[in-house]
């Protein structure tokens, strides 16, 4: 049967547009280095190693995990690579979860990347591939027509993109991690911002980030020994549904539906909204708080932006999302579902800092991937689970 | 806790170059079909999806998004993905069900490593900085390997022959194989050194296929098929990517993924040995005796698919679990150069 | 009775100069090696490694005790590249080295020069041959020569040096692959009816939805799509971005509208451009019919039709398309 397990700890680097400083290994290593102390582990308490990230092209490295093991610390020890594109951050972390959860292993560690200064996402995502239409426009390109449609679908005024970016990015300059620090910025400014993928503006986008994040996940026995306070796995779920198929609704994807569905079931969560104190969801273009708001089942279907407009989803308001400035703030794209689920985790052991959450005991962790298929959820307490 | 048994195996031809995308829907959605209907389940039966491939086979990101089309994904599936041989998909899986979450899982590999340059493309998996700028393919690599074992005795060209030559004769039951024939050791040797100190018959061809496996809880793989093969262990462990700080004549993950199991009384072992002196490695690294029948499907010699071999090496094994050809069989897969990453399971027939 | 041609297939190329930052311990390696010195790094157990690893194999713990070693050293295994690949240092066959210089623990992957596999042995001392030009890569070591080999003898053809960073404790390595692209049977048949100027789809036999372009399977049955449909070059954006920000391999020029088109009798949109009107005229719903290139400039490919313009027709109610949102 399933075993108990909790987040003993996380650490991330501080992410920007270039790290320079540091190879992959040394960035990987600032994360992991974080993390470990922050769980009072060394490397001989550590069974395994999952590590995550997007694609190989990014870093121009095939399966990097192979040149990285010594690195890792993994030499000797179960090795796993983990890529489910955007939402590898969140399941690389489920997959980790899920050795300690089987029995296998007392501690895991795991750990998430991108260094995407050593490549170009938008190159890399945008390769003309023959016979095709060179249509191709990054993920803003990708994502903005279905941001047309939602705001079509629900009826939301225009300011509510806005008002979602200027929250992250006020939240952002509370987290000294991360990326963009805007701690004056306003929903005017935003609005006033470049239009880049039209109904997309520039403020409205995250930035291209070199980064890492990572965690050390322990068994029952683990947790109790944790000196501080842990983060106790109450549910985790994985869902994947086709890119593209017909009648498939790329606003509020059904993949999204069944994996919140089955989060609040094994969670034992029947009203999220009130049931969950502080989520951490993956919004790399700002419209996607209200859009997973819906999807995750906070909100009735077209109900999502009202939550947002009313200020509820800021801190101090009713469910603050993405106190840390989430992916608006800070995107190593590998490690940004990471960051969800280490953030989720970092509320309720109540060592958020700055951009903690007032009694926190109960947060989300939630990314996506791939054309809005892919998708991974966490619930963490800070109490164990029944 | 709850053994976890195969129950259903089915893979691709073995081909030089698939007609196919490199998406692998065309070779993979033959091949699901087949294991369904050995195991007489529907996808609504799985509970945990798990598969294994590379970007940098196909030469794009992400290209194992479109595999999932050969699933018929909706509604949506429990699923991940590993950016290895399928092989470590099945390690997934396998926890995934002894969690307790979910009492099936199907595991699916495929990759096309036709499109483009393998050996080139392989040399991308060394260290960026001061090893991959130098573009040392995949072969070069094994050779350096090679003469090790040659030049300290431990292994003689004779031996690696030998390996090929029944590696090729088997591989005549295997109507899958890519390569097969009945050759004399005498005549291998006398064929000329294509990569000093390798000839063509010691390394594996390039191969497309796609391989998939199907998992369920011991107590419910009864009711799935009459003999599956339970997995008593799975272990896998990685060594060190210095090349020149290794002893590349042993193989020191596979030895300790060896010891974590209990490897005694195997009947039949599947060798995941793209070159033939890797198989002389590996049946020392886990004491295979010569009682032991190696790689009776021919092995990686006679068809080598990249991201699905490994996991095809399970299948092999299982199979002949679940035929009652065998009672324990040991399946071992590889990554990585000259063996730098490796996985051993131990199945048995479920009584 | 018609053979049916193999699925299409063309050159898929990705290139890409990564600049690869460093680090302390390999900016400093590559440093060296710009200013013809080779340095090591001395690990836990007091192994100096060539080249320096950032972190210990054993303990994991950070190295950086440097150690400088000798730029000749002895072969401890070698293997012979008959059939060189693009990018490695040598361009004609050479032999593939673990070099242990001498001073060093470990032993370094490079290539030597030599005539023939006759010409090599596990043993043989080598030394380093420098770059003309190093700057700060592991390719400043060109390659190395048996230690006895005279000093004027004239280079081997070479892969063309990686360009110099212009940021210290930068590396570039430049990226270049070919791959043979293929397309499934199905859209095989689609694009030749492209370049015909037809519109094919494919109904799935199952759920009966019409998908154009065809999928080798369909994506919620798993089973291949087989009935032909042909569809008018007629239909409606169902929604869109306008694309204004420009970006490294773009190739269209911006600002340009990026649409989803639903082609009458079509179960699911496709990406294409929208043009012949203003970007900010663009509407969800919008009736679009295809402008098709010049008949001559035809290939097999969806750029045939150069893009959707409007037709002027009244718009399709927002509740016709809602579904395919």
């Amino acid at each position: 049967m399933k075993q108990r397990a909790a987040v003993l700890g996380t650490g991330q680097t501080h992410h920007k547009a270039k790290r320079q400083d540091v190879s992959m290994a040394g960035l990987l290593r600032e994360a992991i280095d974080r993390a470990m102390a922050d769980a009072q582990v060394g490397w001989d308490d550590i069974d395994a190693v999952v590590i995550g990230k997007a694609p190989d092209l990014f870093e121009g490295v095939m399966m990097p995990e192979l040149y990285l093991a010594d690195a890792l610390g993994a030499t000797g020890k179960p090795l796993l690579r983990v890529h489910t594109a955007g939402s590898v951050g969140g399941s690389t972390s489920i997959v980790a979860a899920s050795l300690v959860q089987s029995g296998e292993h007392r501690r895991v560690l795991t750990v998430a990347y991108e260094k995407q200064s050593e490549s170009n996402a938008m190159w890399a995502l945008s390769i003309p591939i023959p016979f095709n239409m060179p249509v191709g426009a990054g993920a803003g390109g990708y994502f903005a027509p279905h941001v047309r449609s939602y705001i079509r679908r629900s009826g939301a005024p225009e300011v509510v993109g806005a008002m979602v970016a200027a929250k992250d990015r006020r939240n952002g300059s509370l987290n000294p991690y991360a990326h963009l620090q805007q701690s004056d910025i306003t929903v005017e400014q935003v609005q006033a911002s470049q239009m880049l993928w039209d109904p997309i503006r520039y403020d409205e986008t995250c930035p291209s980030s070199d980064g890492a994040c990572a965690m050390v996940i322990g068994d029952e026995a683990s947790g109790d020994a944790a000196a501080e306070g842990v983060a106790w796995i109450h549910a985790t779920s994985m869902r994947t549904e086709p890119t593209t198929f017909a009648g498939r609704d790329q606003v509020n994807p059904q993949a999204g539906r069944d994996a919140a569905t089955q989060l609040w079931r094994d969670a034992g969560i029947t009203d999220p909204l009130s049931e969950v104190d502080a989520a951490e969801i993956y919004v790399p273009f700002s419209w996607f708080e209200p859009m997973w708001l819906e999807n995750l089942g906070f909100t009735a279907e077209g109900e999502g932006w009202k939550l947002t407009e009313s200020g509820e989803t800021a801190l101090g308001g009713q469910l603050p999302v993405n106190p840390s400035g989430g992916v608006l703030c800070s995107n190593p794209i590998g490690a940004s579902g990471m960051l969800r689920m280490s953030e989720a985790a970092k509320q309720v052991m109540g060592k958020a800092g700055d951009y903690q959450v007032d009694s926190a005991r109960k947060a989300v962790g939630h990314a996506y991937g791939g054309g809005s298929q892919y998708f991974a959820l966490w619930l963490v307490g800070a109490e164990k689970p029944e | 806790m709850s053994r976890v048994s195969v129950v259903g195996f089915a893979q691709s031809d073995c081909v030089r170059q698939t007609p196919g995308t490199t998406n692998g829907v065309e070779m993979l959605v033959p091949t699901l079909a087949e294991a369904f209907e050995r195991t007489g389940l529907s996808k609504s039966d799985i509970g945990f999806w798990c598969s294994g491939s590379s970007d940098y086979l196909a030469g794009r990101a992400f290209s194992f998004i479109s595999a999932v089309d050969a699933i018929g994904a909706f509604p949506p599936i429990n699923e991940s993905h590993v950016e290895m041989d399928a092989a470590w998909a099945l390690y997934e899986a396998w926890v995934k069900i002894r969690t307790g979450e979910v009492d099936t899982a199907l595991v699916y590999g495929f990759g096309k490593s036709s499109a483009g340059t393998l050996r080139r493309v392989l040399s991308l998996q060394t260290d960026p900085y001061t090893v991959a700028p130098l573009w040392p393919d995949s072969i070069s690599i094994a050779a350096l390997q090679a003469r090790l074992g040659l030049e300290s005795g431990r292994w003689s060209e004779k031996d690696m022959a030998e390996v090929a030559a029944r590696s090729l004769a088997d591989a005549r039951d295997n109507p899958q194989a890519q390569r097969s024939g009945d050759v004399s050791v005498a005549d291998l040797l006398d064929a000329p050194l294509t990569a000093d100190p390798l000839r063509a018959h010691d390394i594996a061809p390039i191969t497309d296929g796609a391989s998939v496996i199907i998992l369920a809880a011991e107590d419910r793989a009864r009711d799935i098929v009459s003999r599956p093969a339970a997995i008593t262990g799975i272990e896998h462990r990685v060594d060190s990517p210095v090349l020149g700080a290794r002893d590349l004549t042993r193989s020191p993950s596979t030895e300790m993924a060896g010891a974590a199991l209990d490897v005694k009384d195997i009947d039949v072992a599947e060798l995941h040995a793209p070159f033939t002196h890797q198989e002389l490695i590996l049946r020392g690294a886990l004491g295979l005796g010569d009682d032991v029948r190696i790689s009776p499907s021919g092995g990686a010699l006679a068809g080598n698919p990249m991201f699905s071999a490994g996991l095809s090496r399970i299948g092999e094994a299982a199979r002949r679990v679940m035929a009652g050809d065998a009672d324990r069989a040991l399946a071992h897969a590889t990554s990585g150069p000259a063996l730098q990453q490796n996985l051993v399971a131990v199945m048995e027939a479920q009584q | 009775m018609t053979t049916e041609a193999p699925p299409l297939s063309e050159p898929l190329e990705i290139q890409f100069d990564y600049t690869r930052s460093l680090g302390p311990v390999l900016g400093r390696f590559m440093t060296g090696l710009a200013e013809r010195r080779i340095e090591g790094v001395r690990g836990s157990d007091g192994r100096v490694h060539v080249p320096p690893v950032e972190y210990d194999p054993v303990t994991a713990a950070p190295l950086s005790e440097f150690v400088e070693v000798g730029q000749e050293g002895t072969v401890l295994t070698w293997s012979w590249c008959a059939d060189p690949v693009a990018g490695q240092p040598i361009q004609r066959p050479f032999a593939w080295a673990l070099i242990q210089l001498d001073g060093a623990d470990t032993a370094l992957l490079h290539a030597v020069d030599v005539d023939s596999p006759e010409r090599i042995r596990t043993g043989m001392r080598v030394r380093v041959r420098w770059a003309d030009e190093p700057v700060g890569h592991i390719r400043d070591i060109a390659y190395f020569a048996p230690a006895d080999a005279p000093d004027d003898q004239p280079p081997p053809p070479m892969s063309p040096a990686p360009p110099a960073a212009e940021d210290d404790g930068i590396m570039i390595t430049p990226i270049k692959l070919g791959y043979d692209h293929t397309v499934s049977p199905e859209e095989s048949r689609y694009l030749r009816a492209l370049g015909e100027g037809k519109l094919i789809g494919q109904r799935c036999p199952k759920c009966e939805k019409v998908y154009l372009p065809p999928r080798g399977a369909c994506p919620t049955d798993g089973v291949p799509t087989t009935t032909e449909v042909e569809l008018p070059d007629t239909g409606i954006v169902t929604t869109f971005c306008i694309v204004n920000v420009p970006f490294l391999g773009q190739q269209i020029t911006p600002p340009y509208v990026v649409a989803y088109i639903l082609l009458d009798g079509a179960d699911i949109a496709f990406l294409h451009l929208v043009r012949g009107c203003d970007a900010d005229e663009v509407r969800m719903g919008m009736r679009v019919r295809a402008h098709w290139r010049p008949r001559e400039e035809w290939v097999t490919s969806m750029r045939n039709i150069a893009h959707f313009e409007p037709t002027g027709e009244p718009d399709a109610p927002y509740e016709s398309y809602a579904h395919h949102l």
